[in-house]
């Protein structure tokens, strides 16, 4: 680890468990919620934000001791936006069934709080390597909740992950359905991507009690 | 009747926070009190009333395909919609900065009271989701968008109002020690929208039934009374 100091690996590995910006942060909860569905929408939109959110970090970090503190938010937004232009329009260009499916949810990207709140946090008062990996661990965080509320919608929703079927195919009755499971299309209602978070943070403060609130 | 139909389509079956979660970040963190919970969501609907007619404006002779035309032949052509984004948020978060400066001169005790809540909103996803969702929904009159923001931000507001009251109310419960806070508010959100999405038939299912039968009807009856069912239906 000649590149990472302890100090480094402590900036990406925090986030992904004991600081992890939905559960404990409670940030950028919008898009968590509505688009975990499936598990592709998850995936593409957790490494949209990690591109966002690592390269806008750098870029404000640059530019941290030009901004005027008093504009200082129009000019982080019109950064994320252009970022978020560029995903938008690489995600149309190779990937449109998909975009056409998060629809506004890619252009909700400039107003997740994650990455208005690490531009505040840490990007306005660290070094463009530290922010960078800030960005990375934060967004990865972020990324692993999707993807296990968008593992478990799916699964038990639809009976597929990544539209494949893994647990057999419903109507000619293989695999599971043979024994009479069904599909629970319940999971797939947005009301319940509200109740997997609450279960998750439920089993994640269970385990670490210092995380317990009063 | 269409402004009507839009305005409590927007606010109960369209609701911002429980039909497509948005706003949950502000919504999350500013309801543990009811007070304070009044004051965010009056401001979230007063923003979204000024934004979203004027975002409408923008898209409509600015950013859309063709949008151009009024400034002669040759602008025509222009497609400027991938804009749209920094043109929406460089609105919302002028707009946000200018009502502060307003209402600061103005009334120093509405800005006390609302005043430290309207930087909070220009990172607001309710208000970009607002003028975007405008955008996407193809609303066809600035009168409609006025009505679509109006109504979105008492969707909004109520939302907030309804959940500060029972996490008000929660604190004396007994809930296991891990899901206090944060874990037992997003599993009574869930609830609350499942209880919303039975609005969702409120102004659409009805009126499909009725056309359906109709048209059956229709079918197996002799000429005479086929007459009778258009004329019912041209009432309709």
């Amino acid at each position: 680890m000649g590149l990472l100091s302890k100090k480094d690996t402590k900036l990406i590995l925090d986030p992904l468990a004991d600081n992890n910006p939905i559960t404990i942060q409670v940030l950028g909860i919008c898009s968590a919620l509505a688009i975990t569905a499936q598990l592709k929408a998850s995936i593409v939109m957790s490494i949209s934000v990690l591109f966002v959110l690592g390269v806008g970090n750098v870029v404000i970090s640059l530019i941290r001791n030009i901004i005027p503190s008093k504009i200082r938010i129009i000019v982080q937004l019109t950064v994320v936006a252009a970022l978020v232009i560029i995903v938008d329009l690489v995600l149309k260009a190779f990937a449109y069934e998909l975009s056409k499916e998060l629809s506004v949810f890619v252009g909700l990207i400039i107003t997740n709080c994650i990455i208005m709140g690490r531009f505040e946090a840490f990007a306005l008062g660290n070094g463009p390597w530290r922010s960078f990996l800030d960005g990375i661990g934060n967004a990865a965080g972020y990324g692993v909740i999707l993807i296990i509320v968008g593992f478990f919608r799916e699964l038990l929703g639809s009976g597929t992950l990544m539209g494949v079927k893994v647990l057999g195919d419903p109507i000619e009755k293989t695999g599971l359905y043979g024994f009479g499971y069904e599909n629970n299309g319940f999971m797939l209602l947005s009301p319940m991507a509200l109740i997997v978070v609450g279960l998750i943070i439920w089993v994640q403060r269970s385990r670490n009690k210092a995380l317990i609130e009063d | 009747m269409e402004y009507l139909e839009l305005f409590f389509k927007s606010i109960f079956i369209d609701n911002m926070v429980f039909a497509t979660f948005l706003g949950m970040c502000s919504y999350l963190a500013v309801s543990k009190k009811v007070s304070t919970a009044v004051g965010l969501g009056a401001a979230v609907i007063f923003v979204l009333l000024v934004t979203v007619p004027l975002n409408w404006l923008l898209d409509q002779y600015i950013l859309r395909p063709g949008a151009l035309a009024w400034l002669g032949e040759d602008f025509a052509a222009y497609d400027l919609s991938f804009l749209s984004f920094i043109m929406f948020i460089a609105t919302i978060a002028t707009m946000v900065q200018l009502v502060e400066i307003i209402v600061e001169k103005f009334s120093p005790s509405l800005y006390n009271s609302l005043g430290i809540f309207l930087p909070l909103i220009a990172v607001n996803c309710a208000i970009l989701g607002g003028s975007l969702f405008m955008q996407s929904r193809e609303i066809a009159t600035l009168g409609l968008a006025t009505v679509y923001g109006l109504g979105s931000g008492i969707g909004w507001f109520l939302a907030i109002l309804a959940i500060a009251a029972i996490r008000e109310k929660i604190r004396y419960s007994n809930v296991p020690a891990p899901l206090r806070g944060l874990g037992i508010t997003f599993i009574i959100t869930g609830l609350m929208a499942i209880g919303f999405m039975s609005f969702g038939g409120m102004l659409t299912g009805g009126d499909e039934e009725v056309k359906e039968t109709a048209k059956e009807v229709a079918l197996q009856l002799p000429q005479t009374e086929k007459i009778e069912n258009n004329e019912t239906k041209t009432l309709n």
